[in-house]
This record gives C-alpha cells, sequence and structure tokens, in this order.
C-alpha cells in the first residue's frame, strides 16, 4: 500500500528538526532564538501535514494494524514494530495537530534559552508520536518513558518559582510506576518469549501472571492518567509548567494513561481488568467527585483546571473498563476531545498570564470590558468542560456515562454527580475571570486577543464544536477497532464466567 | 418548511453574533502588552456603573450607560426579529398543515452519535404537540423580540442581546422538535445556556452573575435525573428514539430493575428520572429556587424564556413522554404531588413580595404547578391548553410589567409605585387583561384552561387527586388576590413616589404594539381552541402525539356544577379581599402583617428555601472542598506519598536549596542511563 515509511516519518521527523536547530541555531542570540523558532513552527507543520496522510490512507474498517512497519533491532523477539489501528491514530493526530499551535503560543512568552525549549518540544513529539504508534512492548518503553525526560526539563526549567519541588514530585510519582512496569514487561517477554504487542494480543497470559502483570502497568497508567489518588504531581506540574508544557501534559501525556488500559491491560489481561473493573470503578467515580469538589475551592486558576482534568480522566477509565461498546468509544473519545478542550483552556490561561503574570483567580475579573473575543472563546471552552451538548465535551462523558450505566449503576450515578459540579466550578471560574465590572487598576489597560493567539485558539474553537455537533469523524475511525476490542474481551471474560458457573 | 422554522433563529443568532463580536473587537483593542498609565475614561465608566449595581438590594433593570450603542445595533435588531416573524409566520401554517390536515413530519437530518447499538440523529419531528409549542414559541418570541427593539433603546449591546435570544429560539425549537431523548437534551441545556447568558446580560451586576450561575447549577441537578433517566431508557429499550421507546415500554410493565439498594420497577424509575429534569427546567418545588433569582435578567428575557417557554419545556417533556407516564401511576402520583405542591407553595410566596417581576415569577411558578396537576392527572391536552394560553397573558404580563418599569425610569418596588393609570393608561388596560385572563375571569383565555385543570384533578383517579384539586382551588383564590394586589398597588391609590409618577410616561410604540397583540390573545386563546384541547377535538386534532388517560375527559364533562364553578367564586373572593386590602382598607394588611411577623417574615423570606439550602448543600460542599484539598490531597495523600518519601531519603530543607536548574540534568541523565542500561540487559541476556 505505501511505499514509504509514512508513520516512521512522522515519528521521527521532529527528532530531525530538533538536530537541525542543534546544528543552525547557534548561540543565545536574537538571531538564533528566531532560527529555532522558525524551523520548530516548519518542522511541526510539515510533520502535521505528513500525518494527514496515515488519515486519507487509513481504512477504518479494518481492524487490525496498518501502517505497519518491521525491522530487526535487539533479538529476534524484539523488533522495531511501529503501526496504527483506529485506537491509536486519533492520538497520534491530536499530537501532531496540537504542537503547532504549541510552537505559536511560545512565540514570545519563552526568551531564555530559546533554541533548547524548541529542541526539547521536537523531542517531546517524538517520543510521543512513537509511544503511540510503537507495536514492541520495549519500544513502547522506551518512547512511553523517554517522554517523560524532555518534559521533565520543560517544566524545571522554563518553569514557575516552585518547579524544583513540582518537578521532584512528578519524578518520584512517574519512577515508582515505570520501575514496576518494567518488571511486568519483562515477565511477559519470558512468558511468550516475545515483546511483539500483537503476538502479545494472541497469547494467553495465565490468570496468575495476568493479576500481577495487571497491577504492575496500572501502577504506570494511573499514574499518568492520573487516577485518584496518585493525582496529586499534576496540579503541582501544571502550576509550574509554561503555557506549552501545560497544553502538552494535559492535552497528550495524560491521554497515555488510558491508551495504555486500551491498547495493554484491557486485551492482554482481560481476566484481570475483569476482576479489577470494581477498583477502577470505585477510584474513578471518587476521583470524579473529590477533585470536582476541591477544583470548587482552588485560588489558582491553573490548578482548577488541573484538578477539573483529573475529573474528567475518571469518565475515562470509568468508560473504559465498563467493557462496552459505549464505555470504551466514550473514553477514546472523551481523550479525544479533552486533549481539545484541556489544551486550549490552559492556552486561555497562558494569554492573561503573559499580559499580567499571575494565575490567581482574584486578580482578574471584568475581563469582557476590554476583551471581547477573548471572553467568547473562553466561554466557548468553558462550556465543553462542562460538558455541554454540541461541544465534544458531552460526546465524550455521555457515551462513557451511558456505557457504564448498563453494567454498573452506582458508578453511573456517582459519576453523574460530577455534572453537577463541573457546572459549579467552570461558571465560577468564568465569573470571576470574566465577568463583573472591571475596576482592578492593573487590568484597566488589559488589551484583547492577538492575532497569534487567536491563531492558536480559532482552530480549536471550530474543532470543539464541529466534533460537539457532528463526531462522526471520530467515532467512526476508531468504531472497528474498539468494536473488535470490546468482542475480544466480551468473549475472553464470558470463559471466566460460564466456568464459574457450576 | 419546518427546516426554515427552527434554522432562520439561528442564522439570525449567528450573523447578531458576527457583529456584536465585530463591533466590540473594534472597540477594544488587541495586544498582548500591558501599558500602565491609567486610562482613566474607562475606569470612571466601570467604576460608576458599578456603584449604581450596588446601590439597591434587589437590583433594577439597570442600563444607564453612557457608552454609546455598538456598530450594527439596528441590524442586528431588524435581522433577528424579521426572522423570527418569517419563523412565526411558517408556524402557524404548519400547525393548520399538522392539526388540521394531519401532514405530521418526519426529517431526518444528519447522524449524531453512533457508537455501537446506540444510533442518535439529528432530526426535525413535528406533530401536532410539537406545532403547538412550535407556535407558542415563535409568536412569543417574535414579540418579545419586537418589544426588546424599544424597550433595550438605551442599550449599548443590543447586538449581543438580540444573538441570545435568537440563540435561544433556535435551542428551544431543537428542544420541541426532537425526535429522541437526547436531542431533547441538547435544546435543553442549549435553553439553559441561553438562560444563563441572559441572566447575566448586564455583566457588570454581581447579583446578575450569581443569578445567572444559580439558574444553570440548579438546573444541572434536574439534569442530572435526566441523564440517568436516558441511560436507564437506553439499558432498558436500546434506544432513544421515542417511537422505539414507546413501542417497547409496555414490555416493560413489571420489569424491576436494582436501583442503588432498591429494586424499583423499571418504568417508575425511568418517569421520576426524567421528570426530575422536568422539575429543574419547570422550576418545580425544591427546585424552585433560581426562578425568582432570574428576574435579574432584562424583563423581555423574563417574558420570554421565564415564563412563556423555556420553564415550559418540562410540561412538554411530560405530555411528549406521556405514552411512558401513562403506564407508570406512581410516577403519576408524584407528578400531581409535586404540581399541587408548587402551585399553592409558590402562591403563598407572591402573596406578600414587593417587586413587580418577582410577583409575577412566582405567579409563573404557580402556574407551571397546575400544569402538572394536569399531566398527573392524565390530562396531557389540558395541560397543554393551559401551557398555550398561558404563554399569551404571562407574557403579556411580564412585557405589561416591563412597560410599568420602563415608565418609572427602571423602579420595580411596587411600594414605590400607585396611581399609574393616569399616567400610562394603555399598559394600565392590557394589564388588566392579562389578569383576568391569569385569574381565569369568565371567557378569558386562562378561564377555559384553568378550570379545565382543576375540573381534571377532581376527576382522576391519582392517589392525590383530592390534594391536587383541592391545592389548586386554593391556589385560584390566592392567585386572584397577589395579581389584583399587584394592579392595585401599581395603578391605583395614591402615588407614592411625586417625582417619578411626574416623569412617568407611556412606552415607545415598539413595546405597546406587542402588548396589545398579547392582550387580543390573552382573550382570544382561550374559546377558540377549547374544543381542540380539552373537548371532543382532541382524538382529532392530536391523534398520536399524546396519549391520554382514557376517559378523563369524558369524566371531566360530567362533574357536579358546584364543583365546576368552585374555581370562579375563589377567583372572585381573591379579588374582594383584594380590594378590601389595598382599596377600601389599606391599614389592613399593615396590620395583619404586624400581628403575624412570624408568617410573614416565613412567606416574605420564600419559605426560607434559599437559607436551607445554603446550609445543607453549599457550605458542606465547600467545606468539603476545603477540606479534600489541604486534608486530603495536601496531608494525607502528599504527606504520606511524596513528601514523605523524599523526606525520608533525604532532608528536603537543606537539598532543595541545592537542587537549581543544574541539578534536573542530572535526573534526566540518570533516567537515560536507565533505559540504555535496559536495553543493554535485553541485548546480552534476553535475545537468546
Amino acid at each position: 500500500m505505501t511505499t514509504w515509511p509514512i508513520l516512521s516519518v512522522t515519528t521521527f521527523l521532529p527528532a530531525v528538526g530538533a538536530v537541525l536547530i542543534y546544528v543552525m541555531a547557534r548561540g543565545s542570540d536574537e538571531a538564533a532564538n528566531r532560527t529555532a523558532r522558525w524551523i520548530a513552527l516548519w518542522t511541526t507543520i510539515v510533520t502535521l501535514a505528513v500525518s494527514l496522510i496515515l488519515v486519507a490512507r487509513f481504512d477504518p474498517t479494518d481492524t487490525g494494524f496498518q501502517f505497519v512497519e518491521q525491522a530487526t533491532w535487539l533479538a529476534t523477539g524484539i523488533r522495531y514494530h511501529m503501526g496504527v489501528d483506529g485506537i491509536s491514530l486519533p492520538f497520534v493526530i491530536l499530537t501532531t495537530a496540537l504542537m503547532p499551535l504549541c510552537i505559536i503560543a511560545s512565540w514570545k512568552s519563552i526568551t531564555r534559552r530559546v533554541p533548547a525549549y524548541m529542541m526539547a518540544f521536537l523531542l517531546l513529539e517524538t517520543l510521543m508520536t512513537g509511544t503511540f504508534s510503537a507495536l514492541d512492548l520495549l519500544l513502547f518503553y522506551v518512547f512511553f518513558e523517554g517522554g517523560l525526560i524532555p518534559m521533565f526539563l520543560i517544566i524545571g526549567i522554563w518553569g514557575g518559582p516552585r518547579r524544583v519541588y513540582a518537578t521532584f514530585k512528578f519524578f518520584l510519582y512517574t519512577l515508582l510506576g515505570s520501575v514496576l512496569m518494567l518488571l511486568a514487561i519483562m515477565a511477559l517477554y519470558w512468558n511468550a518469549g516475545t515483546t511483539d504487542i500483537p503476538t502479545l494480543m494472541r497469547t494467553s497470559v495465565p490468570y496468575n501472571l495476568q493479576m500481577w502483570a495487571w497491577l504492575a502497568f496500572f501502577a504506570s497508567f494511573a499514574v499518568k492518567m492520573p487516577m485518584w489518588p496518585v493525582h496529586t504531581w499534576l496540579p503541582d506540574a501544571h502550576v509550574e509548567a509554561p503555557t506549552a508544557g501545560s497544553v502538552i501534559l494535559a492535552a497528550i501525556l495524560l491521554k497515555m494513561g488510558g491508551y495504555g488500559f486500551l491498547r495493554f491491560s484491557l486485551p492482554m489481561f482481560p481476566l484481570a481488568s475483569h476482576d479489577f473493573a470494581p477498583l477502577v470503578f470505585v477510584l474513578s467515580a471518587v476521583a470524579i467527585v473529590y477533585t470536582s469538589l476541591v477544583a470548587l475551592m482552588q485560588e489558582d486558576m491553573k490548578k482548577l483546571i488541573a484538578y477539573s482534568s483529573v475529573a474528567h480522566m475518571g469518565f475515562v477509565t470509568m468508560g473504559i473498563f465498563a467493557g462496552t461498546m459505549q464505555g470504551v468509544h466514550g473514553g477514546v473519545f472523551q481523550m479525544v476531545s479533552h486533549g481539545i478542550v484541556s489544551g486550549a483552556l490552559f492556552l486561555c490561561v497562558g494569554v492573561v498570564y503573559d499580559r499580567m503574570h499571575t494565575r490567581e483567580i482574584a486578580s482578574y475579573g471584568g475581563l469582557v470590558n476590554r476583551m471581547p473575543l477573548y471572553a467568547m472563546v473562553f466561554l466557548v471552552f468553558t462550556m465543553a468542560n462542562v460538558g455541554l451538548p454540541g461541544t465534544s465535551g458531552f460526546v465524550g462523558e455521555f457515551l462513557a456515562l451511558i456505557g457504564t450505566f448498563k453494567v454498573n449503576i452506582p458508578t453511573a450515578v456517582a459519576a453523574t454527580l460530577g455534572v453537577i459540579l463541573s457546572a459549579a466550578y467552570a461558571l465560577w471560574l468564568y465569573r470571576k475571570i470574566v465577568f463583573g465590572a472591571l475596576v482592578k487598576p492593573s487590568l484597566a489597560t488589559i488589551k484583547d486577543l492577538t492575532f497569534r493567539e487567536g491563531l492558536t485558539l480559532a482552530p480549536l474553537v471550530v474543532l470543539t464544536i464541529l466534533f460537539g455537533v457532528y463526531p462522526k469523524p471520530v467515532l467512526d475511525f476508531s468504531a472497528a477497532s474498539v468494536q473488535n476490542l470490546v468482542n475480544n474481551y466480551a468473549s475472553a471474560t464470558a470463559a471466566i464466567k460460564a466456568a464459574a458457573l457450576p | 418548511m419546518i427546516e426554515a422554522i427552527v434554522f432562520l433563529p439561528l442564522i439570525g443568532a449567528i450573523l447578531a453574533a458576527l457583529i456584536a463580536l465585530v463591533g466590540a473587537h473594534g472597540r477594544n483593542p488587541s495586544g498582548d502588552s500591558v501599558d500602565h498609565h491609567d486610562d482613566h475614561g474607562h475606569a470612571h465608566a466601570a467604576a460608576a456603573h458599578d456603584e449604581h449595581g450596588h446601590g439597591d438590594a434587589h437590583g433594577h433593570d439597570d442600563h444607564h450607560v453612557s457608552e454609546p450603542p455598538a456598530a450594527g445595533s439596528r441590524a442586528a435588531e431588524l435581522i433577528t426579529t424579521a426572522f423570527l416573524i418569517a419563523s412565526a409566520v411558517l408556524s402557524w401554517v404548519t400547525l393548520v398543515d399538522v392539526g388540521f390536515m394531519h401532514h405530521d413530519a418526519r426529517i431526518a437530518l444528519f447522524s449524531w452519535i453512533s457508537s455501537g447499538d446506540l444510533q442518535v440523529g439529528w432530526s426535525l419531528r413535528v406533530d401536532t404537540l410539537t406545532a403547538v409549542m412550535l407556535v407558542v414559541v415563535t409568536t412569543v418570541s417574535s414579540l418579545v423580540h419586537f418589544y426588546s427593539i424599544g424597550y433595550m433603546d438605551e442599550d449599548p449591546n443590543r447586538p449581543r442581546f438580540f444573538g441570545y435570544l435568537s440563540l435561544f429560539t433556535f435551542a428551544m425549537l431543537m428542544l420541541v422538535t426532537s425526535d429522541n431523548l437526547v436531542q431533547l437534551f441538547f435544546g435543553w441545556e442549549g435553553v439553559g445556556l441561553a438562560s444563563y447568558l441572559l441572566i447575566g446580560f448586564w455583566y457588570q451586576k454581581p447579583s446578575a452573575n450569581a443569578a445567572a450561575i444559580k439558574a444553570f447549577v440548579v438546573n444541572r441537578v434536574g439534569d442530572f435525573g435526566f441523564s440517568l433517566g436516558i441511560f436507564a431508557v437506553f439499558m432498558l429499550i436500546g434506544s432513544t428514539d421515542f417511537d422505539t421507546i414507546f413501542n417497547a415500554a409496555p414490555g416493560l410493565a413489571g420489569t424491576k430493575v436494582h436501583f442503588l439498594a432498591w429494586d424499583v420497577n423499571a418504568l417508575t424509575l425511568i418517569c421520576l428520572l426524567l421528570f426530575m429534569g422536568a422539575m429543574g427546567k419547570s422550576a418545580q418545588f425544591l427546585l424552585h429556587t433560581w426562578l425568582p433569582d432570574a428576574m435579574e435578567g432584562p424583563t423581555p428575557v423574563s417574558a420570554l424564556i421565564h415564563a412563556a417557554t423555556m420553564v415550559t419545556a418540562g410540561v412538554f417533556m411530560v405530555a411528549r413522554l406521556s405514552p411512558l407516564f401513562e403506564l407508570a401511576p406512581d410516577a403519576q402520583a408524584f407528578v400531581m404531588f409535586i404540581g399541587a405542591t408548587t402551585a399553592i407553595f409558590a402562591a403563598t410566596v407572591g402573596l406578600v413580595q414587593n417587586d413587580i417581576k418577582r410577583i409575577v415569577a412566582y405567579s409563573t411558578c404557580s402556574q407551571l404547578g397546575y400544569m402538572f396537576v394536569a399531566m398527573g392527572a392524565g390530562a396531557y391536552t389540558v395541560g397543554m391548553f393551559h401551557l398555550f394560553t398561558h404563554a399569551f397573558f404571562k407574557a403579556l404580563l411580564f412585557l405589561g410589567s416591563g412597560s410599568v418599569i420602563y415608565a418609572m425610569h427602571h423602579e420595580q418596588d411596587i411600594r414605590n409605585m400607585g396611581g399609574l393609570k393616569d399616567r400610562i393608561p394603555y399598559t394600565y388596560f392590557v394589564m388588566v387583561i392579562g389578569t383576568l385572563a391569569l385569574t381565569g375571569f369568565p371567557l378569558t383565555a386562562g378561564y377555559f384552561s384553568k378550570d379545565a385543570i382543576i375540573e381534571s384533578a377532581y376527576v382522576s383517579h391519582n392517589p392525590f387527586a383530592y390534594y391536587g384539586f383541592l391545592m389548586t382551588v386554593v391556589a385560584a383564590g390566592l392567585t386572584s388576590f397577589y395579581s389584583w394586589r399587584l394592579i392595585f398597588k401599581t395603578f391605583h391609590g395614591r402615588p407614592h413616589d411625586q417625582a417619578h409618577y411626574k416623569a412617568a410616561h407611556e412606552s415607545p410604540i415598539w413595546m405597546l404594539i406587542p402588548i396589545g397583540i398579547l392582550a387580543a390573545g390573552s382573550i382570544l386563546a382561550g374559546f377558540p381552541f377549547k374544543e381542540l384541547f380539552t373537548g371532543h377535538g382532541v382524538e382529532e386534532f392530536f391523534r398520536e402525539s399524546v396519549k391520554m388517560h382514557p376517559h378523563i375527559l369524558e369524566e371531566m364533562h360530567h362533574i357536579p356544577k358546584a364543583i365546576a364553578y368552585l374555581p370562579t367564586a375563589m377567583m372572585i373572593l381573591g379579588f374582594a379581599v383584594a380590594w378590601l386590602f389595598y382599596i377600601r382598607r389599606p391599614d389592613v394588611p399593615v396590620q395583619l402583617a404586624r400581628e403575624h411577623p412570624m408568617l410573614y417574615q416565613f412567606l416574605l423570606n420564600k419559605w426560607y428555601f434559599d437559607e436551607l439550602y445554603e446550609v445543607i448543600f453549599v457550605r458542606p460542599a465547600k467545606w468539603l472542598g476545603r477540606f479534600l484539598w489541604k486534608k486530603g490531597d495536601g496531608f494525607v495523600i502528599d504527606g504520606f506519598g511524596p513528601d514523605g518519601v523524599s523526606a525520608g531519603v533525604l532532608d528536603v530543607t537543606r537539598n532543595v536549596v541545592r537542587l537549581q536548574t543544574g541539578y534536573l540534568y542530572h535526573y534526566a541523565f540518570a533516567m537515560l542511563m536507565g533505559v540504555a542500561g535496559l536495553i543493554t540487559w535485553f541485548m546480552f541476556s534476553g535475545g537468546r
């Protein structure tokens, strides 16, 4: 079908851009900064264009992996194996689509060590795309953990005043998870003699190993999601990260956990997933209610949005482990939608942060009087965050909830409470920042969105509303793969249910 | 044609929004730098406005703004109004076409959410029930658009206002034309959004912002139930399309569902959950608290959204789902109980309020209770009849109140009015017509519909039938009292505020025409439609669109004469007492209030619901949020998690100082080393 390794090109093109920056943008003068910015922008745009070829050539009816590439790597069982299906491709596109926006958003706000910053972002893009398209467990692990390093640097170097604490916390949490996952990967390798993901999906894993491996993977993915109670690194990381770092963190990095559940936990350890589903339900429901309540009391804009992210990710885990078509489909869609909406919300925070250099909610108020465009854009994303029908936020939440209700009513009821709470905190935030009279002298001369800021937000506004009214492109993309996943999961668990009966 | 009715308002809304945005952007420059010399002109305008907002605890319809009107205001007004009038004309044509010619329509637009067996589409369904709603919505909306051209003439943000109004109309039309529960929910939340934006239209007023949020959040409480209802329907029936649901529903009779800790009848559960949504939207008892506060919005908004259309969405929903409710008698009992309780509760509160708009708001709440009584009785068309007539006379009362407020320069307290009938005779005249219709004066529209509801409660087989009957009869007397109290205190007696009285003037023609039309409607909407909604024409007119309780209409025609005259007697009694209290002996009510301070305060403070909810929901939620944040996240999780670990591993206080940026590279390097080590290990040992 394809004559050139299109997936690998998508993955490694940003890394080439990073090398280019290293070579061409030496020094720390303004000229070097400008070169670095332009190279980064063009690299991400070209990468997006290449990734769109994937979309054009993708066959949504095929449940298998497409654009598969294989090469020998470390050993016979450990190969360089790439490919995407309907579950991973949306995340690849999400990554490549958000990247140019992040570069534009950092255009003026980053003035220190610009070439290094741009290189970190480009490397991050390679690693993230690689995570979503790796079909070898070890390859996945390298991308998955490697992605932490640039993020770690982005927060630690270009972050806010408490960046050291934040990175430290981030590091501790993720380290714990990744060590356990690594052990599980080794165990799986000993079991099957390969780390090839499609092969592992077909290999049955003994019940005992399933339980342990599930828990080990869970430790890593739950931290990434993040699920309650291992979520406390997220608000701190967000608060300290630069705007574009927050965008990537919320929009892409959090999705790796959900993607991991879909790619590994459910297909490889169906029995364990089935047995542990109640645990996930409880944690998800607690996360939704707990973090929504906490969000209600925040005084920092970014923290509020970070806590609301945790709540929204609760819908994802709940939907995935419901194991129903609507639940899993809703989980996938919710992740895509949250990628757009939360990314946009962090961009919105960045807009006012760049002007006032504070994230404190109390320092704002009445922005609508001087920033009508900003008020409109922020309203769209606030409503999407609330899950208003007609925005993409609704579709994912609705599917995840309706899919869970069939399986576990109490969880769905508790999660639906989040619908009330999300309205309370999101509208409260909007009111405190945008509405009211503009009386603070510091805000008296604040100005509306610039063309550059409009450029970053406009595509996200369009996508939020488009996917709210017509989510079919995303849903159809993943429908066949999700159906396949759900069917396999159902047949695996049906066997154990049948065996349990006398 | 149907598409034109629904989408013309949307196009109008988009055009008005573009005009508003372009204009606003033109006035407010772009830029990402903040210059720090103060722009005094702007700061002054903002501060002056804010002071005014604080001036009165109740907050008036105030829009004395020195700002110039937005560019393109007139264009936005004319575009949206013209589109709405076109839509209204087409709606009346549709009503005739569907109701009498029986040309029901079903238009599938495109797919919305499709996932496995869940298939939800965008579609427009028009049967008689919908056609009636189309007429109500577009007629009132076009009149309100027209009226607003006059009422809002001093406001600088008119394009935005008209955009919101048209957006609301579009969402409401999507709601009434939906063919499945999810699209219904879309319209439901869409009107909620528009209501939020319009209540908070004067965003510089803190009270308006608070009211807007309250409206949205309280409605969300109802929507919590509504969503669960949709989920339950899908779980049990596997579809959200109305026809599929109605066909499958009889098969569910007797099915039990294990919901939380209880085993409940499936249909009862579904109906109760969905009804919870209706309670929120229609401001029924327990979820009513947002409606009086919503009066913070401009008066035309109150007329359109909080009287004639949006708040009746709950009634419409129950009528639309009548095939389900007919199979769930327990749910019907609950509907009637809530309806009757709301009718009497809101009427008692309305007795003592002093803000002209709040009186009308409580009256709306009470009348919605009447409609639900009819729904509980299984007399769906009777409830729809009251919805239809109520839309005219309540919109009239609100717009008439708006005219009074306009004449009095944004004074809303009826204690400061009085004697206005000589200054604004036209407004007085239409307000009296509205009041006659509301109180059920013979041959006005309200007379036919309200008496029919009371009769339906009397003959219904609901366990709460007697309660419903009694409450609605008593409420009829109270309605008459508070309505005439409003008229007497506003228009009769001596003026209480000479300055305002002298300056009072009749409103511009833009406002007088719509209230004249509504006054005509308040009389004409009754008799000509009586047979279609409550008589022998029901079967022929509504056909499959609602499923009535069998025989109820028949039994209504055979009730004792004494019962039939009871509401009229109550109406006269209420009028007489009001006349005695406010014309003949104005000292009596003052005396009564002094002698029963407890009761008076209880009613004046709306049964203390706001205070109660503050104590049992709002404060605990805030406390819990803070507790979980500081103690849960901060002390327990971080304390035993990362902070505790790091404290154990190294002495943080000493080392954090040394953890300069440079050290981060060490961490990064350590991680890289780990990955490299891992790969090496695999290469040499795992390769077999």
